[in-house]
């Protein structure tokens, strides 16, 4: 397969990612090599194998919850003190919606 | 007074500290000191926690005054990889865009080690989110290898694999989602431990690929190592995946010998091992072999997938992970920006580094419209016969070792500029972590040329106390 510079935008733009312009043509040769690599995956039969999206192993079904109880929160002065702009209690962002 | 900082061990530690040999401050104020000193040939802490480790060290003076037990990690110096949280203490992820990250709570491994009396002293250098294996993706500059200062330290926990066979921490945390912990105590002469997925709490460690992430140990030996797991394992109601099952008193079984032990060398691990690695591995699988253990080859038929299985899924993952950093909530925004989106796509094109961005290029790749199924669902797939192939060889046998990386150190700069390459170090590795299951390298002698090489032990799902009964006989016969 080959990879494009238009695929690599499209797919910049997706991931919310801006690049230079010297950095898509690295990339279109370095995912491409990847990808090649990957397509190897093709070659293995897996007709009947249910997908694995996590490590599972014999537990009790209720294992992992814990008792309903109220807990203290982190606190909005807290969550907030990275934010790089804020104001009491709450994240201030640029413009979203254009007049 | 002076202490042998760079040979101490937590027993060490446990019995000076008892004999009034050094008190926890003299011991924490001796480390630091240390640490300052050694860092710079090769920049492996981002930076010492003076403050927090003598306030920890002088709560463990205190309870021992009182003769109070502060604890199984009383008084150690330990270091922390800089993806896991430590409250107030700076945590960038080896990431630009972190470089102003304070964390507002600390990482329950964190929290059970320093309640156990450990004394954290620093954090370490990593590749930039955990991503790559030579500790050469850092914002920070590159990690070099204390055995061999022109070599990679591996990765990505790099920084602390390397503070450990420098001496300026007995042990210390790292995390691995493919090889991190594992490929790098192999390259650096030490023992590191890839728990049972689940077997940690990843609350507080900051994510890479959730269904793939583990903290794990650094330590000169296997019975600190053990220690610290011990200590850090086990439930935790912040994380719903952290396994509820008991954790074990290790150092009950792990005198036990190899003894009529079935162990499993599985040839798909042998095929691209440069010779020097292979014939040091066999030379140290013979030594458990005259040590009372069966060997038997095997064979695992779907291991020559797993890596693409592995950086499909981690890259998919990682995606949508680091969706977050987005310039609203982590510290870094880009400046250059009108509107909201324009603020998204810039700080994370401005605040990434390259391999990064080209790992989540790849996971939003394989996940988008029309790549999904033949990529990211296929691997799924795979990633369940690899699992089988584990579970099916361990219904005969009690563990399987194999090299942990193909070749040993390599030199910084070396592939760096060649992606797949340096991929494709961790085509021993990523197997363990796609299963979940524990596995560990301990140091299995050098090369001609003086660079260590690790034996990886891999078992069965929370059988941890197997894994470090050979480990321990394995560090034995070694000697």
């Amino acid at each position: 397969m080959k990879l494009t510079e238009k695929e690599v935008r499209y797919v910049a733009g997706l991931a919310n990612l801006t690049l230079s312009e010297a950095e898509v043509p690295k990339l279109v040769a370095n995912l491409d090599e990847i990808l090649a690599h990957m397509d190897r995956l093709s070659e293995i039969n897996t007709t009947g194998v249910e997908p694995m999206a996590q490590v599972l192993y014999a537990a009790d079904d209720l294992a992992s919850l814990r008792e309903d109880t109220p807990r203290p929160t982190l606190g909005s002065e807290a969550a907030l003190a990275n934010a790089p702009l804020s104001g009491p209690g709450y994240f201030k962002v640029p413009l979203v919606i254009e007049r | 007074m002076s202490i042998d900082i760079a040979s101490l061990t937590i027993s060490g530690i446990q019995s000076a500290l008892r004999a009034k040999e050094y008190s926890a401050e003299e011991l924490a104020k001796a480390a630091l000191a240390f640490a300052e000193r050694e860092n710079p040939s090769t920049n492996a802490y981002l930076m010492l926690s003076p403050e927090r480790a003598l306030t920890a060290a002088r709560a463990v003076d205190a309870q021992l005054a009182a003769g109070k037990d502060p604890g199984p990690l009383a008084g150690v110096p330990i270091a922390v990889k800089d993806v896991i949280l430590t409250k107030g203490l700076r945590t960038t992820c080896g990431s630009k865009l972190l470089e102003k990250f304070i964390p507002p709570y600390d990482a329950t491994a964190v929290i059970r080690l320093e309640a156990a009396g450990g004394v954290v002293i620093g954090k370490t250098n990593c590749d930039e989110f955990a991503m790559g294996s030579s500790n050469e993706n850092s914002a920070y500059g590159p990690v070099r290898n204390p055995v061999a200062l022109d070599r990679v330290p591996g990765g990505s926990s790099g920084g602390s694999a390397a503070v450990v066979a420098q001496g300026t921490a007995v042990v210390s945390l790292g995390s691995d989602t493919g090889g991190s912990i594992r490929q790098p105590a192999s390259f650096c002469g030490i023992v590191g431990v890839t728990p049972t997925y689940g077997r940690v709490s990843r609350y507080g460690l900051v994510a890479f690929a959730s269904s793939l992430d583990h903290i794990g140990p650094f330590a000169r030996n296997v019975r600190d190592a053990a220690t610290l797991l011990e200590v850090t394992a086990g439930r935790d109601v912040q994380d719903s995946t952290a396994a509820a099952a008991p954790v074990p008193h290790y150092a009950d079984s792990m005198n036990d010998g190899v003894k009529g032990m079935k162990l499993g060398v599985p040839k798909e691990y042998f095929q691209d091992s440069t010779g020097e690695t292979a014939e040091l591995i066999l030379a140290g699988i013979e030594k458990l072999r005259a040590a009372g253990a069966e060997i038997h080859e095997i064979s695992l038929p779907a291991t020559q997938y797993a890596i693409d299985c592995y950086y499909v899924l981690s890259t998919a993952e990682a995606s949508s992970n680091l969706a977050r950093y987005d310039g609203v909530r982590y510290t870094f925004r880009s400046e250059h920006s009108n509107t909201l989106s324009e603020m998204y796509r810039n700080t994370r094109g401005e605040g990434f580094g390259a391999e990064v961005k080209r790992r989540i290029m790849l996971g939003t790749y394989v996940l988008s419209h029309g790549y999904f199924d033949a990529y990211y669902l296929k691997s799924q797939k795979v990633r369940a016969m690899v699992t089988r192939d584990f579970t099916t060889a361990f219904e005969t046998l009690d563990a399987i070792l194999a090299p942990v990386s193909p070749f040993p150190a390599f030199k910084l700069g070396e592939k760096v500029d060649d992606p797949m390459q340096m991929y494709l170090s961790d085509i021993y590795t990523v197997t363990g972590s796609l299963a979940g299951i524990p596995c560990m390298s301990v140091p299995c002698g050098k090369t001609r040329e003086n660079l260590p090489v690790g034996l990886q032990i891999l078992c069965n799902h929370f059988e941890e106390p197997r894994m470090f009964c050979i480990a321990q006989a394995f560090e034995e016969i070694s000697h």
